[in-house]
């Protein structure tokens, strides 16, 4: 994995002047998604022959292109226009577009490039293009590996989101869940990683024990979770590259809700013992492990916000579960969720403005997020039952999982993972091979 | 940028929304009709998926919603079950502790700890000692009954005592 990492960023020429000359509106949702035209990426014929063998792909270059088409529609943000309708070659685009060709089918921007094959590499570049004002916004190249084509298109994506919405992307990111099989009453539960499109689905662990709640390291691709390995329910710690497993810490009980610090360096957990569940840390270097809470309630699915400073978690001391903030060494707790209903599962935001958290309120489960004192509380989404939100890096997209209602029979049970837009537009069913369920967005793998 | 002004006007549509659902009742807990005398207030009280560690001694009790306070016919297994240890003093046991499916899954894993260990503390009130008594919290990941039904959740709300040897 480590080698596909390595993507050189040839040239970044940005335009001499960044007049905001067409600007997406992230807040908006698909109500206006802006219309834009994504080229096949040209390619030369002895190029295309070099990576249909090794790659076996008849063009490359249409894939990439794919890929970029798919992650800005999935956005929400974006319309790509149907091909049929282009009529000016990807080469001679990619040198110069025809902006009245391009501004008649109504787009608003292009994206133009080629892909060449250099010295066993795969060589991309792409531009940027804006119709109406006719100018160049962004050109950029980079040389990598063959096998890392779709990353290419991911990276590509990241910087055409950036450049029209003024914030980061969240393509070339990989999403760590539960892949489940098998009847409700006996599922059989696995880690699986893929990428966020979908792409590269595997599976990390083999479904003899049962394993829940993987969460990803925001520093790095590691990853902590809960196994029943021996029949013993205790966090681990998974390194994805190596598949290297171990045991977080000596508990002599139930470890869970597993999450990582901001920095990577610490796991935030819950340890239960005698009926009641409390918040620990352990450091993962010099393993030491503090205890953060310490009350006769359930204390548990602790989260910490982006600067480390505080810690949002879920607490029943009240009666039933709400949503709790203290400081990261434990004091001064304060409830902030008064709404009507019980909450759980709060994550706080990676911009650190927002908590997200699961509601349930008259037999029914949303997904929602209010502000850190508790107060704008907005609901998302609503269903029979849905949890665990998990956010895209850029803190715009919210992933979570949402279980069916069975029948009278008990049929008809089925898990599956949905994305929703922070403006609650955009509800989405992603696509996974099996059944899944407790989703975790990785970090941006490039920066 | 435009951007904080669509903010503005999104942040108005929502505060709509609020105002649409925020008028609720305090209660929470889906309380069940009673269903032919096999639920009691939000507890089961049927016998369709008990087993038996021997005869006379039910493996399992029920609880209420979110709870994890014994009912008299939970505290009358659990006596039974001391009993048959005392008898049996070879016999350790796992006590499992569940949940039902209406609930946060980590809240859960807790939520079935503190039932087991309700069971277990009763089970060592009457005489047994703790360290034949282990504890094993799978919250809502094995429902006994798959369904999506007041019943359904009350059967699967409980704990289990099993043979560890």
């Amino acid at each position: 994995m480590k080698k596909n990492l390595i993507i050189l960023f040839l040239l970044i020429i940005f335009p001499f002047k960044a007049f905001a000359l067409i600007e997406v509106d992230i807040t908006r949702g698909n109500l206006n998604p802006l219309p834009l035209a994504v080229s096949p990426l040209s390619i030369d014929d002895k190029s295309k022959t070099s990576f249909k063998k090794i790659l076996k792909k008849e063009n490359i270059g249409s894939e990439i292109s794919i890929i970029v088409e798919n992650n800005l529609r999935t956005s929400g943000l974006f319309n790509p226009l149907s091909k049929d309708a282009f009529l000016q070659a990807p080469d001679i685009a990619n040198l110069k577009p025809r902006f009245e060709d391009w501004n008649l089918i109504k787009a608003q921007a292009l994206i133009t490039g080629k892909v060449t094959y250099v010295n066993e590499k795969l060589r991309v570049e792409f531009r940027l293009w804006d119709i109406l004002a006719a100018k160049e916004m962004m050109a950029l190249a980079f040389t990598t590996v063959p096998s890392n084509w779709r990353r290419v298109g991911h990276i590509i994506s990241d910087k055409v989101y950036e450049r029209l919405t003024g914030e980061k992307g969240y393509f070339d990111t990989r999403i760590i869940y539960v892949a489940e099989e098998g009847p409700k009453t006996q599922r059989k539960k696995r880690l699986a990683i893929m990428d966020q499109d979908g792409a590269n689905n595997k599976f990390l662990t083999l479904g003899n024990e049962l394993v829940l709640t993987p969460r990803f390291n925001p520093a790095s691709q590691m990853v902590t979770y809960l196994s029943y390995f021996k029949n013993l329910p205790r966090v681990y710690l998974l390194d994805i590259e190596t598949g290297t497993q171990e045991v977080v810490g000596d508990f002599p009980g139930m470890t869970f809700a597993p999450r990582f610090s901001p920095d990577g360096k610490k796991i935030i957990m819950s340890f239960a013992k005698d009926g009641k569940s409390d918040i620990y840390t352990m450091d993962l270097e010099n393993r030491l492990v503090e205890k953060i809470t310490n009350h006769p309630s359930i204390d548990t699915s602790p989260s910490y916000s982006p600067n480390g400073k505080y810690i949002a978690f879920n607490s029943d001391r009240s009666g039933y579960q709400q949503i709790y903030i203290m400081k990261s060494d434990g004091s001064d707790v304060r409830r902030i969720s008064f709404g009507n209903g019980i909450y759980g599962t709060p994550v706080w935001s990676p911009r650190g403005d927002l908590i997200a958290f699961t509601k349930l309120h008259k037999g029914n489960f949303y997904i929602g997020v209010m502000r850190t004192d508790g107060k704008g509380e907005r609901l998302l989404t609503e269903n029979y039952y849905q949890e665990a939100p998990s956010w895209s890096p850029n803190g715009r997209v919210l992933i979570f999982y949402r279980e069916t209602k069975t029948n009278a029979k008990g049929e008809g049970f089925s898990a599956k993972l949905w994305s929703i837009d922070l403006t609650g537009y955009n509800e989405r069913l992603v696509e996974t091979q099996t059944d899944a369920s407790d989703p975790s967005w990785s970090s941006l793998l490039s920066n | 940028m435009i951007l904080s002004k669509i903010l503005k006007n999104g942040f108005l549509i929502l505060a709509a929304c609020l105002v649409l659902t925020a008028c609720a009742t305090k209660k929470e807990v889906t309380t069940a009709p009673e269903i032919s005398g096999q639920i009691q207030g939000d507890t089961y009280t049927g016998d369709d998926t008990v087993k038996y560690l021997a005869d006379g001694v039910p493996d399992r009790v029920f609880f209420a919603t979110n709870e994890s306070i014994l009912t008299t016919a939970s505290r009358e297994t659990l006596r039974a079950q001391a009993a048959w240890m005392r008898k049996n003093s070879n016999i350790n046991v796992v006590v499992e502790g569940h949940a039902d499916e209406r609930g946060t899954r980590e809240y859960n894993l807790a939520l079935g700890e503190r039932r087991a260990n309700s069971a277990k503390d009763y089970l060592m009130t009457y005489g047994i000692s703790s360290d034949r008594i282990s504890i094993l919290s799978y919250g809502k990941e094995r429902p006994v009954d798959a369904g999506s039904t007041p019943l359904a959740w009350s059967k699967n709300r409980r704990s289990v005592t099993v043979k560890a040897n």
